[in-house]
């Protein structure tokens, strides 16, 4: 009995961790899927097919916002106070 | 039939935009921010990102370099979903240290250096110029356009004129609603409504252009696709190297713009308002974005190839006969325009301010103390940097003579504000970044920027030579501004990013590794870089060896002439009831002084508040000390020693407050001894003369006249002791709040009147100026007028009994806070010592001891019982350059205060 | 040749009771109001009689009096001490000071009269 408030709360903290990180790897992400257009070959003899280009953009981009919106709403609620943020290297609170 | 309407339509708009913002403004005073700092109106305020270049020069780019515009878009896209990276610390440290501009963030974080605030201005204006001018151009563009399609033979006075117009209204604007106060924080409710409600009507307008060119040009997005793939913008080519570039570039001055910073970081009200733009904002940019191609190719296909692609907006509906459609756009780039130049002039105007005018004044000012109204100057400052920061756009587009295509203009003044990155970034991930680093890649970083991409822009206009281009200064042909090196390889712009951010990261690194930072610096560049960590942790910017030589007095004297009377006193007794203590001085401790300065550099800058506190506390310059408390490196021992000594100091305080009280005590039991020694001496004193007299009357032996004589003393001095005896009644019957107060509604201007009619025959001899505020009298109270007039009355009198100056002379001011009024009487004497300030309320209190000019002792400790008894109070105003009492008391007094207590 | 006492006293109306008691008994009074002055005006004067109340505006009265006393030209000149506190710390400090005779306020004028003509005798 003694253990399940300590478990459950790890739990969520660790859960808060992980969503740091996705926040942190979000915009690598995007950079890496905006950028992929470079390496694209055009190819011989065939027309740019720009309009192709247009809904690769806007689908990234929206699903960038979509999924910021999703991070947002679980960093962006004061849980700040909870666990410090400039501490998530430290190891996860263990019980007393 | 557009054009007939469009000058009221604008001035009506403008009317509308002048109403938004008062209302606001009226309403966040009175408390209303909830719904004004919400995130949605946070987001909209973002939104000035997208300025006239983006909502009319969008089209164009898109109509010469196919899908290259979304680089504008894509690079703020990632800062804001990165948020938790840059923006989050940025925020944070914003609200933390009060930063009124990117120029004091970057000051402050390099140990509050005026020389850095400088170069960032400076920096910040060359860079804000062209773009300011941008916006005045494309406003009188949009009015010619206009002009041309009514063929009515109303043309357009002159270009020039309409641009002065604009740029004259856009500063009376701002100047009304961007210098009202110089509130801390910096915060501008109006104008960023007025800014949210210019966000809304630009993406409206350009989204039903969109949806008008897709559905009712077109035949919806299918057509379009097609159209798309069909016309010259499907040839467009990606170039990796723009591509990649430009969306750096885009993302480095999201954050560097100093009016993004402004929007982003001064005006954030609440830090949570982030997590929602971090989504929110990449929305709004990728609205604004979603028709811009569409618009391109019908305008491409349905107007002549003479058609200017960067006005296609409102050519394309003007050219279907769509004058509403036509109008609305109109609006929408006016709005962007407008606000933009809005927001930039005030972020300028604040930089110019604190970091040129403020250091200016501070430095050429005669005498060492701070003389004067410094709040009007500071605020005469900005409104003359607005009208100068307007008049600069002004002067470069007539000079310009404008017409080169709008995004290019951006793109420069873009590269221009990225030289800012380094160091800012620097700032908060960086303890190494140093003060000397940072200006070393600021100066080489513009300069590059200046010769290869700012300069060349007037290359038509002959500020460079055309040899200088294609064989470099003095024949050095490796040294020609867009062939850098040899790099030939990159196009004019990205050339440049790539040789001013290479050789700006590289100046800042190297310098800042081979310096030494001063301690200030360090100890704020631990504040920036570790902001999110225990706040208290890093060392001091005071400590308590410092504060020996400050006056608690001077620094609200100081504090007063920056934040105005009434904030400066209320903040000054908020922190002295936070320690414990009665009045308005607080004990100067650190964290007090630390909190003085972050509301002072709310209003002045960092830079110039420390230097003012610093000479307050006798230390111009960082001691000895300092270098071996911050040279110790290691974070936990700092954090240790920090709780070690907030400890001592907790310690310290509460020693001085016992002690503090132990004084008082040991005063009040001298003072009940010294009680009945004064009621003994003041009622024989009267009975002396009264038992002298009538016993020579009974020996009956005295002429008539004499007798007479002595009568009339015999009776005075019994009047007197009768005055005596109910004075000391009064005050029992006051203290034990038994008193009956005769409640009724009276004009405060009269019991004034009242006050200074019954005092009059004090030392009528005396020339006594009276300088009064009738307007703000006019009140009706609910109190015992009696009683108050008795106050008034004896405040008057003491103030013409004890006031030493020459000419003497009494202010009465009078001020409404809510439900209460205040009344200040503030005469132009000597005052009162310091060390008796706390005692003038006690009973038989003489300041001058042994001086009997009349009463007993008793008038002021009276007055402080019968204003506890109107549920108000009386306490002496330190610092107001003469002996002051503030009474405060309820507008409306229902009962008896005391009657629940009873 | 008429007595002549000094007073010090800053309550005018005492003074005005003072003055008419001595007259009237043959002394000739000079008075001031205060105790800045006292001491120059004292050596000009040099009356058989000092009478000095204890609070004063300048300086009080036994300060005068500590001050008196070490001057030898004033140092045996008799000195009525006026009070109108009455408790018995004062009347000590009033010895100390160096006062010859110590009167409470109210006094009777009869035993204020004798006590002046006996201190001026004494001398």
């Amino acid at each position: 009995m003694k253990r399940q408030a300590p478990v459950f709360l790890a739990r969520r903290s660790y859960r808060l961790r992980r969503l740091r990180d996705g926040a942190r790897l979000l915009p690598l992400a995007g950079a890496f899927l905006f950028l992929l257009p470079i390496f694209w070959t055009p190819t011989e003899g065939m027309p740019n097919d720009t309009a192709r280009d247009w809904i690769y953009l806007f689908a990234i981009w929206i699903a960038l916002i979509g999924l910021a919106a999703i991070l947002s709403r679980g960093l962006g609620t004061g849980e700040e106070a909870e666990a410090p943020a400039g501490r998530e290297d430290a190891p996860p609170p263990e019980q007393p | 039939m557009p054009i007939n309407l469009l000058v009221p339509v604008c001035l009506t708009y403008v009317a509308f935009l002048f109403l938004v913002a008062f209302l606001a403004d009226r309403r966040a005073r009175r408390g209303g921010r909830r719904w004004l700092g919400s995130p949605l109106v946070y987001t909209l305020s973002l939104s000035i990102y997208c300025t006239a270049w983006t909502f009319y020069g969008a089209v164009g780019y898109a109509a010469r370099s196919g899908l290259e515009f979304l680089t504008i878009y894509l690079g703020p896209t990632l800062v804001f979903v990165g948020w938790w990276w840059i923006l989050r610390k940025l925020v944070r440290i914003g609200r933390q240290q009060r930063v009124t501009s990117i120029a004091d963030m970057i000051s402050s974080r390099y140990g509050k250096s005026s020389l850095l605030g400088v170069i960032v201005t400076l920096i910040s204006v060359a860079a804000a110029t062209p773009y300011i001018a941008l916006q005045l151009q494309s406003v009188t563009l949009s009015f010619a356009v206009f002009a041309e399609a009514g063929s009515f033979g109303w043309t357009l006075p002159d270009t020039n004129a309409t641009a002065l117009w604009v740029a004259g209204g856009l500063a009376l604007f701002t100047i009304l609603f961007g210098t009202r106060n110089l509130d801390a924080n910096e915060q501008h409710t109006g104008v960023v409504i007025a800014i949210a409600v210019e966000a809304v009507v630009k993406l409206v307008a350009l989204i039903a252009v969109g949806v008008f060119v897709i559905w009712f040009v077109a035949d919806g997005p299918g057509d379009v696709a097609a159209r798309i793939n069909a016309s010259r913008i499907a040839e467009w080519d990606l170039v990796p190297s723009r591509w990649a570039g430009v969306i750096a570039l885009s993302a480095a001055a999201v954050i560097t713009l100093p009016r993004m910073f402004q929007v982003i970081v001064v005006e954030c009200g609440d830090e949570r308002n982030l997590a929602t733009a971090s989504w929110a904002f990449p929305l709004y940019l990728a609205a604004m974005s979603v028709f811009v191609v569409p618009i391109a190719v019908i305008g491409m296909q349905i107007l002549p190839e003479s058609a200017n692609p960067d006005l296609y907006v409102l050519t394309v509906p003007l050219s279907q006969g769509q004058g509403g459609l036509a109008m609305l756009a109109f609006l929408g780039g006016f709005s962007s325009a407008t606000s933009m130049v809005i927001v930039a002039s005030i972020a300028l105007a604040t930089m110019v301010s604190n970091h040129v005018v403020m250091p200016l004044w501070l430095s050429l000012r005669p005498t060492r103390e701070v003389t004067g109204d410094v709040r009007r100057l500071v605020l005469n400052a900005r409104r003359f940097s607005i009208a100068g920061v307007l008049g600069l756009g002004y002067l470069y587009f007539t000079l310009s003579g404008g017409s080169e295509a709008l995004a290019a203009i951006g793109l420069i003044s873009f590269v221009g504000v990225a030289q800012m990155l380094p160091p800012m970034l620097g700032a908060i991930f960086w303890r190494g970044a140093t003060r000397l680093g940072a200006a070393a890649g600021l100066c080489l970083g513009t300069a590059v920027w200046a010769y290869t991409l700012f300069l060349p822009s007037f290359a038509s206009g002959g500020v460079l030579p055309a040899d200088l281009f294609s064989h470099g200064p003095f024949g050095l042909s490796w040294l020609r501004p867009q062939a850098l090196f040899g790099v030939s390889r990159f196009d004019p712009l990205i050339h440049s990013i790539f040789w001013s951010l290479t050789l700006n990261t590289a100046a800042f690194t190297l310098v800042s590794l081979f310096t030494f930072p001063a301690p200030v610096e360090r100890a704020q560049g631990l504040a920036f870089v570790n902001v999110f960590d225990t706040e208290r942790a890093g060392p001091r910017a005071w400590e308590s060896r410092d504060l020996e030589q400050v006056e608690t007095e001077e620094l609200l004297i100081l504090a007063q002439r920056i934040l105005g009377d009434e904030a400066a006193l209320g903040f000054f007794e908020t922190s002295a009831q936070g320690q414990g203590k009665a009045g308005y001085l607080p004990d100067p401790t650190p964290d007090f002084l630390e909190e003085l300065e972050r509301k002072l550099a709310g209003s002045v800058g960092a830079a110039a508040a420390h230097a003012m506190i610093a000479e307050l506390a006798g230390r111009s310059r960082v001691t000895v000390a300092d270098l071996i408390r911050v040279a110790d490196e290691t974070a936990q021992i700092m954090e240790y020693s920090s709780t070690l000594e907030s400890q001592r100091a907790e310690m310290e305080r509460t020693a001085r407050q016992l002690r503090e009280a132990n004084e008082k005590l040991m005063q009040l039991s001298i003072q009940k001894d010294a009680f009945l020694s004064q009621i003994s001496h003041e009622l024989r004193t009267p009975m002396t003369s009264i038992r002298a007299f009538s016993e020579i009357l009974m020996e009956g032996d005295v002429p008539p006249e004499m007798a007479a004589a002595q009568a009339r003393i015999i009776h005075d001095e019994a009047i007197r002791l009768t005055r005596l005896l109910d004075d000391l009644l009064d005050l029992s019957v006051l203290e034990n709040g038994t008193v009956q107060l005769d409640l009724r509604l009276a004009s405060l201007n009269e019991l004034i009147d009242k006050g200074l009619r019954a005092a009059g025959q004090i030392r009528p001899d005396r020339i006594f100026v009276v300088w009064r505020d009738l307007p703000s009298e006019a009140l009706f109270l609910r109190t015992d007028p009696d009683r108050l007039a008795q106050v008034f009355i004896n405040l008057i009198s003491n103030s013409r009994k004890y006031c030493d100056a020459l000419r003497p002379e009494l202010r009465i001011n009078v001020k409404q806070r809510g439900a209460r009024v205040i009344v200040d009487f503030i005469d132009n004497g000597s005052g009162i010592a310091k060390e008796k300030q706390h005692i003038v309320f006690e009973k038989f209190t003489r300041l001058t001891d042994q001086n009997r000019a009349g009463g007993a002792g008793l008038g002021l400790a009276i007055c402080r019982e019968i204003m506890a008894n109107l549920g108000g109070a009386i306490a002496y105003l330190p610092a107001q350059g003469g002996a002051a009492f503030r009474v405060t008391l309820p507008l409306r007094l229902e009962k008896h205060p005391f009657a629940d207590g009873a | 040749m008429a007595r002549h006492a000094m007073l010090i006293e800053d309550e005018p109306n005492i003074t005005e009771a003072i003055r008419f008691l001595l007259t009237r008994d043959g002394w000739q009074v000079t008075a001031l109001a205060d105790g800045l002055t006292a001491e120059a005006a004292l050596r000009d004067a040099r009356p058989d009689l000092l009478i000095l109340d204890t609070m004063l505006p300048g300086r009080s009265g036994l300060e005068i009096l500590v001050s008196l006393r070490a001057d030898p030209a004033t140092a045996d000149l008799p000195v009525m001490m006026l009070t109108a506190r009455g408790q018995g710390r004062d009347r000590e400090a009033a010895e100390r000071a160096g006062a010859d005779f110590f009167m409470a306020k109210p006094f009777s004028n009869a035993e204020f009269v004798a006590a002046a003509r006996a201190l001026a005798g004494e001398a």
